[in-house]
């Protein structure tokens, strides 16, 4: 709707009539308001996050499996109802009677969490990096450089190298959390494997909960 | 005079405003994506992790909390050669109207078997019940394998996104990575939403 007015007031004849030109917008605001709507509800403004990871091949045995420090070793073990449980090292025959090699942990970042545990052992990768990133924030390096370095310091020597292995109880958000704490702690070797009629009679011997079925059907199969 | 009301024009100028709701407009068109349409719903956990997912070349694995998995793929050629050579492979002739429609399907779970019949629904039909099926994957009838496997023949620079549940059974997940290990896939990329990094 355009509206034109004549100007009342312009006196005399001959004079030049003024016209006051006024476009009236508001239906152009609805309409802009509409499809702001439509986009609104219509599209996502984030991409979503992905975690990439990387399995090892099947049919190649992994060396760096096989020749890990016992010392160095920390298996996570995903149990029933979102709980998690660890045993550092590795497994013996007497360690399934005795009541402390595996511990209760959790997620959240207490004392008593992996995240305390992976944190303590790994301190000097996790210091090294530290340091580097404020580096990276003081613009002394660039982003390229960190990466690399990065890298370079994943690769110590005395981080522990963690083995994660979930229990057909647990769920996928467990995974996920277990990886995520990786990613904190700055692990620079980590897998998912398949858990092993040790670590289920482990469980079994904690918590009594069942987890003894779980052999059973791998054995029938 | 002064008695008189003054009449007072109760026109106001839309221009501010209509700039302001075209700069809007701009913002919204120019970032966001458009939402994916999915047969379930599913709500990935929460990561850290801040890659993001690449823009093109996706080929996606929607696992629901009951292990039914869905996937799609995010070029409409590629679909069509996928249900061509799944065709082949298991000796079933799709009609080209029939390749079309699987073409415009945004994501697909139905056994090859019932693919002819799924097609022939009416599309308020296909979205009631894909919810039913889901892609077999388990380890005598492995046609999740088969997907995959054609889908990386007719275009090997796919990338593949798992997309799961945050409560689907672990199990599901082994399975589905165990297949993917099979055919050696062994880079993927898990769909996540982004949480803090907690300070360490």
């Amino acid at each position: 709707m355009a509206e034109i007015q004549e100007n009342s007031d312009s006196g005399k004849r001959g004079k030049q009539k003024k016209f006051n030109v006024r476009v009236d917008f508001t239906p152009m605001v609805d309409m802009n308001m509409l499809l702001i709507t439509f986009f609104m509800l219509c599209t996502t403004m984030s991409k979503p996050q992905t975690m990439e990871i990387a399995m090892p091949r099947k049919d190649v045995i992994d060396d760096d499996l096989t020749l890990v420090k016992e010392s160095n070793a920390v298996t996570i073990l995903l149990g029933k109802d979102d709980k998690v449980y660890y045993y550092l090292g590795r497994l013996q025959e007497e360690d399934y009677e005795s009541p402390d090699k595996l511990k209760e942990a959790n997620f959240s970042g207490d004392e008593n969490s992996i995240r305390a545990l992976l944190l303590g052992r790994n301190r000097e990768v996790v210091q090294q990096i530290k340091d580097l990133k404020t580096r990276k924030e003081n613009l002394e390096i660039a982003d390229s450089t960190y990466k690399k370095e990065v890298t370079e310091i994943k690769k110590n020597k005395d981080a522990p190298r963690v083995s994660i292995k979930a229990s057909d109880f647990s769920n996928y958000k467990n995974l996920i959390d277990a990886l995520d704490e990786m990613h904190i702690c700055n692990i620079g070797v980590y897998a998912i494997e398949d858990i092993t009629a040790g670590d289920l009679r482990l469980l079994e011997n904690l918590t009594g909960g069942g987890y003894e079925k779980q052999t059973e059907t791998e054995v029938k199969q | 005079m002064s008695n008189k009301i003054k009449k007072k024009s109760t026109f106001i100028d839309m221009t501010a405003m209509s700039d302001v709701t075209v700069l809007l407009l701009t913002f919204f068109m120019l970032t966001s994506t458009f939402v994916q349409k999915e047969p379930v719903q599913v709500n990935p956990p929460q990561s850290v992790s801040e890659i993001k997912i690449p823009e093109t070349n996706i080929v996606s694995v929607l696992i629901e909390p009951n292990g039914k998995v869905f996937m799609s793929l995010d070029k409409q050629p590629d679909r069509r050669d996928v249900l061509q050579k799944m065709g082949e492979f298991y000796k079933i002739e799709f009609t080209p109207e029939e390749l079309k429609k699987f073409e415009l399907l945004p994501s697909f779970g139905v056994p090859i078997r019932g693919m002819k019949e799924f097609l022939a629904l009416p599309t308020e039909e296909q979205d009631r019940i894909i919810m039913d099926y889901g892609i077999p994957c388990d380890s005598l009838n492995n046609e999740f394998k088969e997907w995959m496997r054609n889908s990386k023949i007719v275009n090997k620079d796919l990338s593949i996104a798992i997309k799961a549940d945050h409560a689907t059974p672990y199990p599901m997940i082994r399975d589905i990575m165990n297949t993917l290990q099979d055919l050696r896939e062994n880079r993927y990329n898990l769909i996540t939403s982004l949480k803090d990094m907690p300070e360490i």
